[in-house]
């Protein structure tokens, strides 16, 4: 009984422990700085969590997040580490914006699930590409992942400046608009769209397929030790190609909601970072789905108090950017404390 | 002087230069951290952490290479600080280097504040064109000490890795660290040297950003030259005079873009703009294969298990 | 659909049924304290880059810091915003949290879909966005729009880099061919041809607006192919002007005044001067008067101006300079006056057929005037 007590409070501990180091570094760092610290965490709890207005400014920067993270958490499962989160956020934003004009008299659920399809569809290709290119070619699937992200911004400047330009949007090149009726409205009684609800969807969903199938068992079992997976008949190849379009499609329903949540266009503001986000927010929940709710919501906060910090205190933007990277740091340093911490409790009570 | 087409020539020649010196910093730093067995995906934020040090302290100092001696030693501290962390135990070297990325750039930006708007003074340059009576050539040709430098860092690097103890040391500790412990060696310590000394030139090429070409400190001024470091040093295969070559070729493949737009041949720039990245990814393609592990490639390399 | 949410947010800014209301806000007591605590008008200002470019942001920073001084005004900024759902959070955070009656999303792209999406649930607020694309009848009463014909600095700006060219070459470092950075171009030809018809505006195109190194290869490719007075449109022009100094050519600056970057080859330059136009705002606020939906002006209005010229521009090319300057400063320039062709040849504007200033005709700017290299297709 007190062992699983233990098992269970280990990671709450380790993570209470690296919040708590990590706050005292920032307060620091601010504190050289100039500014008081305690001001400092008193306004940013304010502008992430302290009224309901700051919770949905956290939420509605949390939803994006938790797909992106799901482009590099579900292939890490097979030990495959993806950055190309942005790609695909790219590539199915733009994509479900393609579909959408190409129905312009369809009802607006037709549209909008054709949209979703199309979305993640593309995005599911398009991290396909670096799976299949890391099974049939062994080249690193990191760095192709990476490099396609450049590739489709690119892809998405060429196209929505000529073909798919709308002459209307004159000084801003887009897409053509969806229409208004097409648009995915909010969440009844908030300000919230409904982004958030498919991103808890998907991280859901994401963990009860790696965690209570065959599938996700299997996988873990690729993940562990790929000859072994192959002398127990499993289809690496297989496995592979489908995680990758799985966690492409997290990414491309991503791209595909801020198009028609958000802008009703495809354009360039589609490469808003949100695939580096998801990137630290996967390996900070460690590639859990589940964990990656919390985490998601957590950095949607540091990022929601950018603004106050910037207003009440001065302080440049730069400032959360620092405060990520000592959060990050310092929870990943932490992986290390895993395991040794419940030996250490063991011995004592011994 | 009319050069027409000729200039995109030169503008490729010289950017192959201009554009290339800090590819070659960074690589070469990439290159020395991965042959020792890690990876430091962190080098954007050391690059850009090089380049705000180093403006800031030629501004101060009036000496803009004391500028680039500090970036250098600002890009070892956050090295350093990157393969410490690593150096315990289950801690992903991947994972932490985004953070560093992070962490770089952001303590950059913070404390590069004041120095957007002082205009620091820039390093020299040398001409090596002055045999030629076209000035389009002289200005390609007209270079700064650091390419120099880095081309001769680039030689000494792969000779030292070659022939020396420290050199088989850092390669050992790369390809097995269970041998490198049966050794003797100091697995951790020498991981933690190399991902410094790798911190130290890649802080180098950020201060050539900042203080020669394009000189200026801005927020947007690096566009991931840094990021690329790791796609370059498996494009050179782990060799510091290939990473010579690469960077060079990536230089050109940059410069392509606004010359061609300044001849005349205008549609497609996003796509001419790319072209960098879809060179090293068809590269990658063509030459990996799963039947073979790559030349020179270091086995404890997480990017290549 | 949002009825109802709307008719909340109309009673919580109306401020009678405002306690009631703020309390599904939670902290009452602080946001009390933020709304209404003085008289002071609270104006907030959003940059989508950071407020020290040496360029488009900085411009609007000094404008902003021009007003935080007065001392019946609290203003108050954020840098960095992109252009997505975060700007709209940024808007209803300082008016829910700061209190602003006037917020300025100085950004181009925050105008659609953004603004238009918060304003009307802030009918009380005051939105003006620096662009020009307010419509009547088709956007929300409390939005505005506020724009500068900064193409008439750039015209004069012309007018000097064209004296002052050896080779009659000039050229011209853009982010994007979009009607704003168009109208620069054709302006910047129109004015050098104006008094040299045989110039030519040699363009290239970066694709986006913040990108240095790229920014400097095209101006050394620039050089390269002959040109020796160059200007750019990108967010900030510090690295143009300083590759042109250092390649020993002529530059006129973009923005801001950037003569300490090139005292030797800095001629003249095109600035805002947004200062103006805010404390114009801060005082109408101030005096309760309505907020204008359109401010729009140049030279004469004095939202833009002319960096002062460098010692070295001779005294002809002021001269003509200057003649164009009086004549935009009393309101009787026409640029874009037929007949006009683009690089291609087709007759743009028909002899005898004249487009002020203020045509909506020039917004929608597709093409480019004869005489310059280049092409608008990406």
């Amino acid at each position: 009984m007190p062992q699983t007590l233990n098992k269970a409070l280990e990671p709450f501990l380790i993570i209470v422990g690296s919040l708590t180091v990590s706050m005292v570094l920032f307060g620091i760092f601010v504190a050289s700085a100039g500014a008081d610290p305690f001001e400092v965490y008193q306004t940013m709890y304010r502008a992430a969590f302290g009224t309901s207005f700051s919770w949905q400014n956290t939420l509605v920067r949390a939803a994006p997040l938790m797909l992106t993270a799901l482009c590099t958490a579900l292939p890490g499962y097979l030990g495959l580490i993806i950055i190309g989160g942005e790609g695909a956020v790219v590539m199915g934003g733009l994509f479900a914006a393609i579909v959408a004009l190409t129905m312009p008299t369809a009802p607006p659920i037709v549209v909008l699930t054709t949209m979703a399809l199309a979305g993640m569809i593309a995005g599911g290709v398009w991290l396909m590409i670096g799976g299949a290119l890391r099974h049939y070619r062994a080249v690193n699937e990191t760095i192709s992942s990476l490099l396609l992200n450049y590739i489709a911004i690119a892809l998405l400047n060429h196209l929505v400046t000529s073909t798919f330009r709308d002459p209307e949007s004159l000084n801003h090149p887009s897409t053509h608009h969806i229409g208004e009726a097409n648009m995915i409205g909010v969440i009844p009684g908030t300000d919230l769209h409904w982004g958030l609800v498919f991103g808890i969807v998907a991280c859901v969903i994401a963990w009860f397929l790696m965690h209570h199938t065959v599938f996700g068992f299997a996988s873990q079992i690729a993940g562990g030790n790929v000859r072994a997976a192959q002398v127990a008949g499993l289809p690496v190849g297989r496995l592979i190609l489908i995680i990758c379009c799985a966690a492409g499609a997290a990414g491309g329903l991503a791209g595909m909601l801020e198009v028609a949540a958000i802008h009703g266009r495809a354009n360039d503001t589609l490469n808003a970072n949100y695939g580096y986000a998801g990137i630290l927010v996967a390996f900070v929940a460690r590639n859990n789905p589940l964990a990656i709710i919390p985490v998601a919501v957590l950095l949607g906060g540091i990022r929601a108090s950018s603004g106050l910090l910037q207003r009440t205190h001065e302080l440049p933007d730069a400032t959360v950017l620092v405060m990520q990277g000592i959060i990050f740091l310092v929870i990943l340093f932490s992986e290390t404390l895993y395991g040794r911490f419940s030996r250490l409790q063991k011995q004592g009570a011994s | 002087m009319e050069v027409g087409w000729w200039g995109v020539l030169i503008a490729v020649l010289g950017g192959a230069i201009r554009i290339g010196t800090p590819f070659l910093f960074v690589s070469l730093g990439e290159c020395l951290t991965e042959k020792s067995g890690r990876i430091n995906l962190g080098l954007e934020g050391t690059l850009v952490m090089g380049a705000m040090t180093g403006y800031a302290v030629s501004l101060h100092s009036g000496s803009p290479w004391l500028g680039v001696l500090c970036a250098g030693l600002a890009g070892m501290v956050l090295g350093a600080l990157h393969s410490w962390i690593c150096s315990f135990q289950r801690v992903n070297d991947i994972a932490v280097g985004i953070a560093m990325m992070l962490f770089g750039t952001g303590l950059a930006f913070f404390l590069g504040k004041p120095y957007i708007q002082p205009s620091a003074p820039r390093l020299p340059s040398i001409d090596l064109g002055a045999w030629s009576d076209i000035p389009q050539l002289q200005a390609a040709l007209q270079i700064n000490a650091l390419f120099l430098v880095g081309i001769v860092v680039a030689v000494v690097l792969g000779w030292m890795l070659k022939n020396t103890a420290w050199g088989l040391k850092v390669r050992v500790v790369g390809e097995s660290a269970d041998a490198a412990r049966a050794l003797g060696l100091p697995v951790d310590r020498i991981r933690i040297l190399s991902t410094a000394q790798g911190g130290f030139l890649a802080g180098i090429g950020g201060s050539y950003l900042s203080l020669y070409y394009p000189f200026n400190w801005s927020e947007g001024l690096s566009s991931g030259q840094g990021l690329m470091a790791v796609a370059l040093v498996i494009f050179a295969r782990w060799q510091p005079i290939g990473c010579l070559w690469v960077s060079l070729l990536w230089g050109g493949a940059a410069a392509l873009g606004p010359s061609l737009q300044s001849v005349g041949v205008t549609g497609g720039y996003y796509i001419f703009n790319a072209i960098p990245y879809i060179m090293t990814l068809a590269m990658m393609i063509i030459t990996c294969s799963p039947k073979r592990t790559l030349v020179g490639v270091p086995r404890e390399l997480t990017v290549t298990r | 659909m949002s009825e109802s949410r709307k008719l909340t947010r109309r009673q919580v800014l109306q401020g009678t049924a405002a306690a009631g209301a703020l309390g599904m806000l939670g902290n009452v007591e602080w946001i009390g304290q933020a709304w209404g605590a003085s008289d002071k008008v609270k104006m907030g200002f959003i940059f989508v880059g950071p407020r020290d470019d040496y360029g488009y942001n900085q411009a609007h920073f000094e404008g902003k810091a021009a007003v935080a001084k007065l001392d019946w005004v609290k203003a108050f900024d954020e840098e960095k915003v992109p252009e997505t759902i975060e700007v709209q959070k940024t808007m209803e955070s300082m008016v829910k949290l700061d209190g602003a009656q006037v917020l300025f999303p100085t950004s181009f792209g925050y105008f659609d879909p953004h603004i238009i999406k918060v304003a009307p649930l802030f009918p009380n607020i005051q939105f003006l966005h620096c662009g020009g694309l307010y419509q009547e009848g088709k956007h929300p009463k409390n939005v505005g729009s506020y724009f500068g014909f900064i193409d008439e600095s750039q015209y004069i700006a012309g007018i000097v880099a064209g004296g002052m060219s050896k080779s009659g070459k000039l050229g011209f470092v853009a982010a994007k061919p979009i009607p704003q950075v168009l109208r620069n171009i054709n302006n910047y030809t129109l004015g050098a041809r104006s008094i040299r018809p045989n110039c030519t505006t040699n363009v290239i195109f970066t694709g986006d607006w913040s990108l240095p190194v790229r920014e400097a290869e095209a101006t050394n490719s620039l050089v390269d192919q002959g040109i020796d007075v160059i200007t750019c449109h990108v967010d900030s022009p510090k690295v143009v002007i300083t590759t042109a100094e250092k390649r020993g050519i002529y530059c006129t600056g973009y923005h801001c005044n950037q003569s300490k970057l090139a005292p030797k080859g800095y001629l003249t330059g095109a600035e805002w001067n947004w200062a103006k136009v805010y404390m114009d705002y801060a005082d109408m606020i101030r005096k309760g008067q309505t907020v204008p939906h359109l401010v729009r002006g140049g030279l004469k209005e004095g939202i833009v101006k002319v960096s002062d010229y460098n010692q070295v521009v001779t005294d002809a090319v002021r001269k003509q300079a200057d003649a164009a300057k009086d004549k935009f400063m009393g309101g009787g320039m026409v640029v874009y006056k037929g007949p006009i062709k683009d690089n291609a040849g087709r007759v743009v504007i028909a002899a005898g057929k004249e487009h002020v200033q203020t045509d909506i005709w020039l917004e929608s700017m597709d093409w480019l005037v004869e005489g310059v290299i280049g092409s608008t297709k990406s």
